[in-house]
């Protein structure tokens, strides 16, 4: 037991880099997907068809092809038609595409539950469209959002962990590495287990207390 | 040329499939035993499952298949890809289905245990004839929503080498320099076999919320 304490102190410093590094590419990719998702939330609900169809097939296929997918796509496919992307740029674009796609679906859930009284009495006050949006029918759907969207920050925490295939020297990089020249596989991954655990275990409690408390106020 | 890239993904079809319908058996069987610990009369047996569901949803899938993989794989176990894969993605699915059971059985309406008590059955009836019929027509839609998603996580068992979908890509990918083809063409390879599903879902749930008491 001592024996593995020592090597966790000595990984440690390694593995907390590395988190470091996912913590980035998490917040990177959030701070480009979430407005993503909801401009595709109010695209998907545009009057013009062509601007539905094209937000309609972003969603769909940010949805649809798995992460992983996505990341090689951006990683080892654009760099043989001409883009070439550190790994850490195509990381935080391929995870924004997943982050917009899912976001939009949650932003739209909370904009539709804002009653539609809501919008006709913006309308009956002269509002304009733009303005209705943006000071009544926004503020009170993404109150609904949050605590979803919050879960969904976890998620992605846990998602940069398929950075690993695209060679970022993320949390499970580091851990990879090191249980590679130490074989002491066991223990490093339940370390860096661990590390994931203490972020993410405290932060889904939180969620779910955020929860219960906005939700005490809904009739 | 096209082709070829298409045929050669498409052979990872059948061990994405096996990998989801094993992880996804192994979390509906399991699932049931660690919703049914959550409303034990014992705290610990209430707090244990409690825990685990959390531990099994905070770890990443990647995490926990190179925990079983390279973890148990050295030393411990002899332990296969596959096997490492659907057990890894079987445990989260557990986890996830024990929370879908839980919603579904706070959906049956109340009533319907106080009339199983009034006609006096006894319990093993009261569960087995009255509650779980409805109990997994409620949960069979959301769980197959859930089996679309293990769908997807299924690629990250390409890095521990089950020969699927996202492993073949990579390979193809190495092998032609296609590779925005590629990827492309295994992205839209998950699409068409998520859509059928999908379909399935919605038929299926329209279907089976008509037959739930209110």
């Amino acid at each position: 037991m001592n024996d593995v304490l020592e090597f966790w102190g000595e990984s440690l410093p390694t593995l907390l880099d590395g988190l470091r590094l996912s913590l980035e590419v998490t917040a990177a990719c959030l701070a480009l997907g979430v407005p993503l998702g909801l401009a595709l939330a109010l695209g998907v609900q545009s009057k013009r068809r062509i601007v539905r169809a094209v937000a309609l097939a972003i969603v769909e296929i940010g949805r649809g092809a798995p992460a992983l997918i996505l990341l090689q796509f951006a990683y080892f496919g654009l760099p043989s038609a001409g883009l070439a992307l550190s790994s850490f740029t195509s990381a935080t674009l391929a995870l924004a595409w997943t982050t917009g796609a899912y976001t939009s679906e949650i932003i739209r859930a909370g904009l539709d539950a804002v009653s539609f009284g809501q919008k006709e009495a913006a309308a009956a006050i002269g509002l304009s469209r733009l303005d209705a949006m943006r000071f009544v029918v926004l503020p009170q759907g993404l109150r609904v959002s949050l605590p979803p969207l919050f879960s969904f920050a976890i998620l992605m925490l846990q998602a940069s962990s398929l950075c690993f295939a695209i060679a970022l020297p993320e949390l499970v990089s580091q851990a990879y590495v090191i249980g590679s020249n130490s074989f002491r596989y066991m223990s490093i991954f339940v370390l860096a287990g661990l590390l994931y655990a203490v972020i993410c275990i405290p932060a889904s409690l939180a969620v779910s207390l955020l929860e219960r408390r906005l939700a005490r106020h809904t009739v | 040329m096209t082709l070829e890239i298409v045929r050669s993904i498409a052979s990872g079809i059948p061990w994405t499939l096996a990998v989801t319908l094993a992880a996804f058996a192994i979390g509906a069987a399991l699932g049931a035993p660690l919703c049914a610990m959550r409303f034990s009369s014992f705290t610990l047996v209430r707090g244990l499952a409690g825990a685990l569901t959390l531990f099994l949803r905070a770890i990443p899938p990647l995490v926990w298949l190179f925990l079983i993989f390279f973890g148990l794989g050295f030393g411990y176990l002899q332990i296969n890809p596959f096997e490492a894969a659907a057990v890894g993605l079987g445990l989260i699915a557990a986890a996830n289905m024990a929370e879908i059971y839980r919603g579904a059985l706070a959906s049956i309406h109340h009533g319907q245990w106080e009339a199983a008590f009034a006609l006096n059955l006894s319990a093993r009836h009261r569960f087995l004839d009255v509650i779980a019929p409805q109990l997994l027509r409620v949960a069979l839609p959301s769980g197959a929503s859930y089996a679309i998603g293990l769908l997807k996580d299924t690629a990250i068992a390409s890095t521990i080498g089950v020969s699927e979908i996202a492993f073949q890509a990579y390979h193809t990918s190495q092998r032609t320099f296609h590779s925005l083809d590629v990827y492309a063409i295994a992205g839209l390879l998950y699409i068409l076999i998520s859509l059928p599903m999908a379909w399935a879902t919605r038929w299926a749930d329209v279907r089976l919320r008509a037959r739930v008491a209110r």
